[in-house]
C-alpha cells in the first residue's frame, strides 16, 4: 500500500507542476482580456506557457516549489502510519519521474540533498478530522513568491484599518518581485505562528471563493480593488491586475497583539488533491 | 513598438529602443547570475581572458535545468531569475564589456540604468516563471563554461536562441526605468487608500 500511495504522491506533484488550475487559469484569462500593452503581452506569455506546460508534460515553471502537503486524515483512516513515508518517498519518485528541481538545501553546509527532501521537507500540515478516508493536497510553492510573504506584530490600536494599510502598502514594495499577478493570503490574529499557518492556507482556496464571514469577506474585496487600483500590474509592469484575489483567515488574538501575516503566491497558483478512502482506492479530486 | 533583433546589435539601433517597446532577439544569449557577474569583472580587473565576448551576445540572468542526453545539452526549463540581485554587478559588468541587452525579470534600479545610458545599453524583462515558453526558443546549447567552479544554476550557458520573447524593454538607454515609475506611482496611490 505504501508503494501505492507513493506513487499517487509522485502523480499528484506531477500534476501540480504541469497542470495550472482552471480557476487560476481563467481568472488569468479575464485578466489578460481587460489589460493593453505591456501586461497584456506579459499575461498572454504566461497563458501560452500554461499551454505548452500541459501540451509537452513539463513543469509550468523552473522553480518547482518546496513540496508542502495539506492532509486532511480521518481518525478511522486504515493507512495513518504509513502515510508521511509515504509522501517523503513520493516526493523523492516526483523529483526523477518529472523531473523536479531540487530545492532542499542544508541550511548549515549549504548542500542541496538532490532529492527534495530533508529535515522538515516535504513540508506537511496534519489536520484531523472524522471519519475513514483521507484527502492530500499538494501545493509546490516557489522560492520568488516566498521570499515576498511577511509577517508583522502591529500595535492592537491600529485595527482593522492598520492592517489593511499595512497589507497594501506591502504589495506595492514587493512590486514584480514575486511574479504577478499574485495571490494573496492574509493571516489575521493568533499569535506569530498561527498568522502565518492561516495566511498560507487561505492560499488554498479557489479564485474568487469567499469566506464564510461577509465582514471578512467585504474586507477581502476591498483589498482586491486597493491593490490593484496601485497599478503595480502583471511583473510589476503596470497594469489593473496586480493580484487575482485576497483571502483571509482569522483567529482570536491576544489583547496585547495583533499580528498580521502575508503569504503570496505567484501566478503559478499551483495545488491538486487526491481522497483514499479505506480499501485504499485512490482518486484525484480537484 | 515591436522590434526584431539580430545579434550583435550597435549603439544606434539600441538608442531607437524606448521603453515599453517588446523585443524578440535571435542570435547568441549567454546565461549569468550573481557568481558569474562577479567572475567575469574580477577576471577582467586582473586581466586575465574570458571565454566571450560579451558585448556581442545577450546576457540573460537565469539558472536553467538542463540535461545531457546523448553527449549533448539539452535545456528543459530556462524562465528568467530575478534581476534585482545582480544590480551591486549590472553597472561594472556593463562598463566593461559593453553588453547592449539584459534579460531578467523583476526590474533593476538606478545604477543599472545610469550604466544603460551611459554606455547603450537596455534592461529587459521576460515573464517571470515563463520556462517552457523560454526553452522552446532555445534551439540548442553551443558551449558551457565555469561549470565546474559555478555548477549548473551559476555556469554561463552560452545558448543559440531563435526570436526569443517577449521582451519588455523596462529600462532604456535614454534614463527611462518603467518599473521604478510604477512603483512610484504605485506608492502614492497606496498612500491615498487608507
Amino acid at each position: 500500500m505504501k508503494e501505492k500511495i507513493s506513487d499517487a504522491i509522485a502523480d499528484l506533484l506531477g500534476r501540480a507542476v504541469i497542470d495550472l488550475p482552471e480557476d487560476v487559469e481563467n481568472a488569468l484569462k479575464r485578466a489578460m482580456e481587460q489589460e493593453e500593452g505591456a501586461a497584456k503581452t506579459q499575461l498572454m506569455a504566461i497563458l501560452k506557457n500554461v499551454e505548452l506546460a500541459r501540451q509537452q508534460k513539463k513543469p509550468m515553471c523552473q522553480d518547482t516549489g518546496t513540496p508542502t502537503f495539506y492532509v486532511k486524515a480521518g481518525i478511522d483512516f486504515p493507512y495513518l502510519d504509513i502515510l508521511e513515508e509515504a509522501i517523503v518517498e513520493g516526493v523523492r519518485k516526483a523529483t526523477s519521474r518529472i523531473p523536479l528541481r531540487p530545492n532542499a538545501v542544508d541550511v548549515l553546509t549549504g548542500k542541496n540533498s538532490g532529492d527534495n527532501t530533508g529535515r522538515f521537507i516535504p513540508y506537511i500540515n496534519w489536520e484531523m478530522v472524522e471519519g475513514d478516508e483521507c484527502i492530500i493536497t499538494a501545493m509546490p510553492k516557489g522560492g520568488g513568491s516566498e521570499n515576498m510573504s511577511t509577517l508583522r506584530m502591529l500595535k492592537p490600536g491600529v485595527g482593522i484599518e492598520g492592517v489593511k494599510k499595512f497589507v497594501v502598502e506591502w504589495m506595492v514594495e514587493a512590486a514584480g518581485n514575486p511574479c504577478p499577478p499574485t495571490t494573496v493570503g492574509v493571516g489575521i490574529g493568533g499569535g506569530a505562528d498561527i498568522a502565518m499557518k492561516l495566511a498560507k492556507k487561505a492560499l488554498l482556496r479557489k479564485i474568487g471563493e469567499r469566506h464564510e464571514n461577509e465582514i471578512i469577506a467585504e474586507m477581502e474585496e476591498e483589498l482586491l480593488k486597493a491593490i490593484n487600483s496601485t497599478g503595480i500590474g502583471a511583473m510589476g509592469l503596470g497594469g489593473k491586475t496586480t493580484v487575482l484575489d485576497v483571502h483571509i483567515e482569522v483567529a482570536h488574538r491576544h489583547p496585547a497583539s495583533l499580528p498580521v501575516a502575508i503569504a503570496v503566491q505567484c501566478w503559478a497558483n499551483r495545488r491538486k488533491s487526491m481522497k483514499i478512502d479505506k480499501e485504499g482506492k485512490i482518486w484525484n479530486i480537484d | 513598438m515591436e522590434y526584431r533583433l539580430n545579434l550583435p546589435v550597435g549603439a544606434e539601433e539600441i538608442e531607437k529602443i524606448k521603453a515599453g517597446d517588446v523585443l524578440y532577439i535571435t542570435g547568441t544569449m549567454v546565461t549569468a547570475r550573481d557568481e558569474a557577474h562577479k567572475m567575469a569583472i574580477e577576471k577582467y580587473d586582473a586581466g586575465e581572458e574570458l571565454p566571450l565576448d560579451f558585448s556581442k551576445v545577450a546576457v540573460y540572468h537565469c539558472g536553467p535545468i538542463v540535461r545531457k542526453v546523448d553527449d549533448k545539452w539539452e535545456v528543459v526549463a530556462a524562465g528568467p531569475t530575478t534581476s534585482s540581485r545582480m544590480e551591486i554587478f549590472e553597472y561594472d559588468f556593463i562598463k566593461r564589456f559593453g553588453t547592449r541587452i539584459i534579460v531578467g525579470k523583476g526590474g533593476m534600479g538606478k545604477r543599472t540604468a545610469e550604466a544603460c545610458r551611459e554606455f547603450k545599453a537596455v534592461y529587459t524583462a521576460f515573464t517571470g516563471g515563463a520556462a517552457v515558453l523560454a526553452a522552446d526558443a532555445i534551439k540548442r546549447i553551443k558551449d558551457v563554461f565555469w561549470l565546474e567552479e559555478l555548477g549548473m544554476p551559476e555556469a554561463l550557458w552560452v545558448m543559440e536562441v531563435e526570436n526569443f520573447g517577449p521582451l519588455t524593454v523596462t529600462i532604456d538607454s535614454h534614463g527611462r526605468n518603467l518599473t521604478e515609475e510604477v512603483k512610484e506611482e504605485a506608492r502614492k496611490v497606496a498612500e491615498r487608500i487608507f
